[in-house]
């Protein structure tokens, strides 16, 4: 790797790493200067490598740079607290307290803090995932604002917003491992809306798109590789997220158009992601309780199977069954109406469907359509033009068509 | 929107009127459908099957075993459902599956908090 490789690839994986120490080291009123103090660093990085070569070991370089920053920073408080208020005795920092701790322990521990805290539930979800973009994927404020579609200010507002409410609130940056599965349910909420963020994107930049994903499921896999936080609920969330994304760039055209699941290239669907998911699938099997992500994770895997089958679309059926009763959403809701047409028959089907009255949403109407086909066409249309009429975006509204030039004919 | 309690009666005592382990199975998928169904229009509030032990005190402080008594039906579950009124709850209830077994019956109860007894 040479140098304009290198330092982006490190700012992506050690960035996130010495902002966390740093910030639990300073507490969170100093984030800033610890997120100034590791840009320095890498800055200090490129100017020097650029003169003098790439040094042997370059993560160990930055850390040891970072640690001198971040002493003098400190240094250059305690003189200043001494001065100006030289009653403070306590403030006389000794030199082992000036130490900064990168060592892989620390490191871990910081990082899953800086999580906890990111996701705090008093920080709006858009704000959670900008600033994990930030702060634990080492992404720039232009690329989170393409992201989400909207410009650097609104993003730079967005962050700054955010860390007032962590100073604000006095979020801790302990862990409070008594309420693991507490401070656990806001983070697996954070990173599947950053997974969805890239799944379901309308942006049509599908490297970015995956990059969301990817990270997703990497800072997933940083909890599944912690001792504290290898809960049966993460793992299942890792294998949702893998079953997902193993079908990522048959999804998407090389455009960026969305491809139905019908008419998706198995070929394309990455075989290694379904075994990953496989694999946390199992792991997640133990313990007590079944979470949303478990009843997801099992949906998923029967998507990859493309292979209609009683089992299963009776599997489905029951998954979202339970599903609903745990959480209620209309996207679930429909998804369970189309498993028990396939379970159960369009007529169990049809009876069921008319009772959610989701009005609103194209997607129920597009229903319709489906489960009228063949058995009502003129029914089947009826529904198809007020789904059409309802649809919002563009691939949206040409599944749709495409499905009333079939019953035209 | 008000809160429902449906509670569900049959024989879970008579060893004759038990289904095989194939029949529980069918019987269990009809439950869980019927359960999603209500789910899926957000109307499921929560909800519990029970085992078939039991302990019954009554008012002398004497513990005895099941609430079985009198009748072969007795109490196998409950859920709690949303409906508008009580005309909706009881249209809900009354695809309950086990309505299915003759001598079982499902109970719909509105839920009314202690303090605002109406």
């Amino acid at each position: 790797m040479n140098q304009d490789e290198l330092i982006p690839h490190l700012f992506r994986t050690e960035y996130r790493k010495i902002v966390s120490v740093l910030a639990k080291r300073f507490g969170f009123e100093q984030l800033e200067t610890a997120e100034d103090i590791t840009s320095e660093t890498f800055l200090t990085a490129t100017q020097t490598w650029g003169l003098q070569g790439i040094p042997k070991n370059p993560t160990a370089w930055l850390y040891f740079v970072a640690k001198n920053k971040a002493r003098n920073f400190l240094q250059r408080t305690a003189v200043f607290i001494n001065k100006v208020s030289p009653e403070i005795t306590n403030a006389d920092l000794r030199h082992d307290e000036l130490d900064i701790d990168l060592s892989p322990q620390n490191i871990n521990d910081s990082q899953l803090q800086m999580m906890i805290a990111i996701c705090h539930p008093s920080i709006s979800p858009e704000a959670q995932i900008a600033l994990s973009l930030r702060i634990l994927c080492g992404f720039g404020v232009e690329e989170i604002a393409d992201a989400f579609l909207t410009n650097k200010e609104i993003i730079n507002k967005r962050l700054f917003r955010a860390k007032e409410k962590l100073r604000e609130e006095k979020i801790s940056i302990g862990i409070d491992v008594v309420d693991i599965d507490k401070c656990l349910d806001s983070v697996l909420r954070t990173i599947y809306l950053l997974f969805n963020e890239g799944y379901y994107s309308i942006s049509k930049n599908k490297t970015m798109r995956k990059d969301l994903c990817l990270e997703a499921i990497r800072l997933c896999t940083m909890l599944v590789e912690n001792e504290v936080t290898n809960k049966p609920q993460v793992n299942a969330l890792l294998a949702l997220m893998c079953f997902h994304i193993s079908r990522f760039d048959a999804r998407l055209s090389e455009n960026g158009e969305l491809v139905l699941y019908d008419d998706q290239d198995i070929n394309l669907w990455n075989p290694d992601f379904i075994s990953k998911g496989g694999y946390f699938l199992k792991r997640a099997a133990s313990g007590n309780k079944l979470s949303k992500y478990h009843l997801e994770a099992g949906i998923a895997y029967w998507n990859t199977q493309k292979d209609d089958s009683n089992e299963k679309w009776e599997s489905i059926l029951q998954l979202y069954n339970q599903l609903l009763q745990l959480e209620y959403s209309p996207i679930a809701a429909l998804n369970r109406t189309y498993a028990l047409a396939k379970a159960n028959g369009k007529q169990a089907a049809l009876a069921a469907a008319e009772k959610l009255e989701l009005l609103d949403n194209h997607f129920y109407f597009a229903l319709l359509g489906e489960l009228y086909t063949d058995l009502d066409n003129k029914k089947a249309v009826e529904n198809l033009q007020k789904a059409l009429i309802l649809a919002k975006t563009s691939p949206d509204k040409q599944a749709i068509q495409k499905r009333l030039d079939a019953l035209a004919t | 929107m008000e809160e429902y309690l449906i509670l569900m009666r049959l024989d879970i005592i008579t060893k004759e009127a038990q289904p095989s382990p194939e029949q529980m199975q069918v019987y269990m998928k009809m439950y869980q459908d019927w359960v999603g169904g209500i789910a899926a229009q957000n109307k499921f509030v929560g909800g519990k099957g029970l085992s078939t032990e039991g302990k019954v005190i009554k008012s002398n402080q004497v513990i005895t075993d099941g609430p079985y008594a009198e009748i072969k039906e007795s109490l196998a579950g409950f859920i709690m459902i949303k409906a508008k009124d009580f005309d909706e709850a009881v249209s809900l209830a009354k695809n309950c599956p086990i309505l299915g077994g003759a001598g079982n019956s499902v109970e719909v109860r509105k839920v009314v908090s202690v303090h605002n007894n109406n």
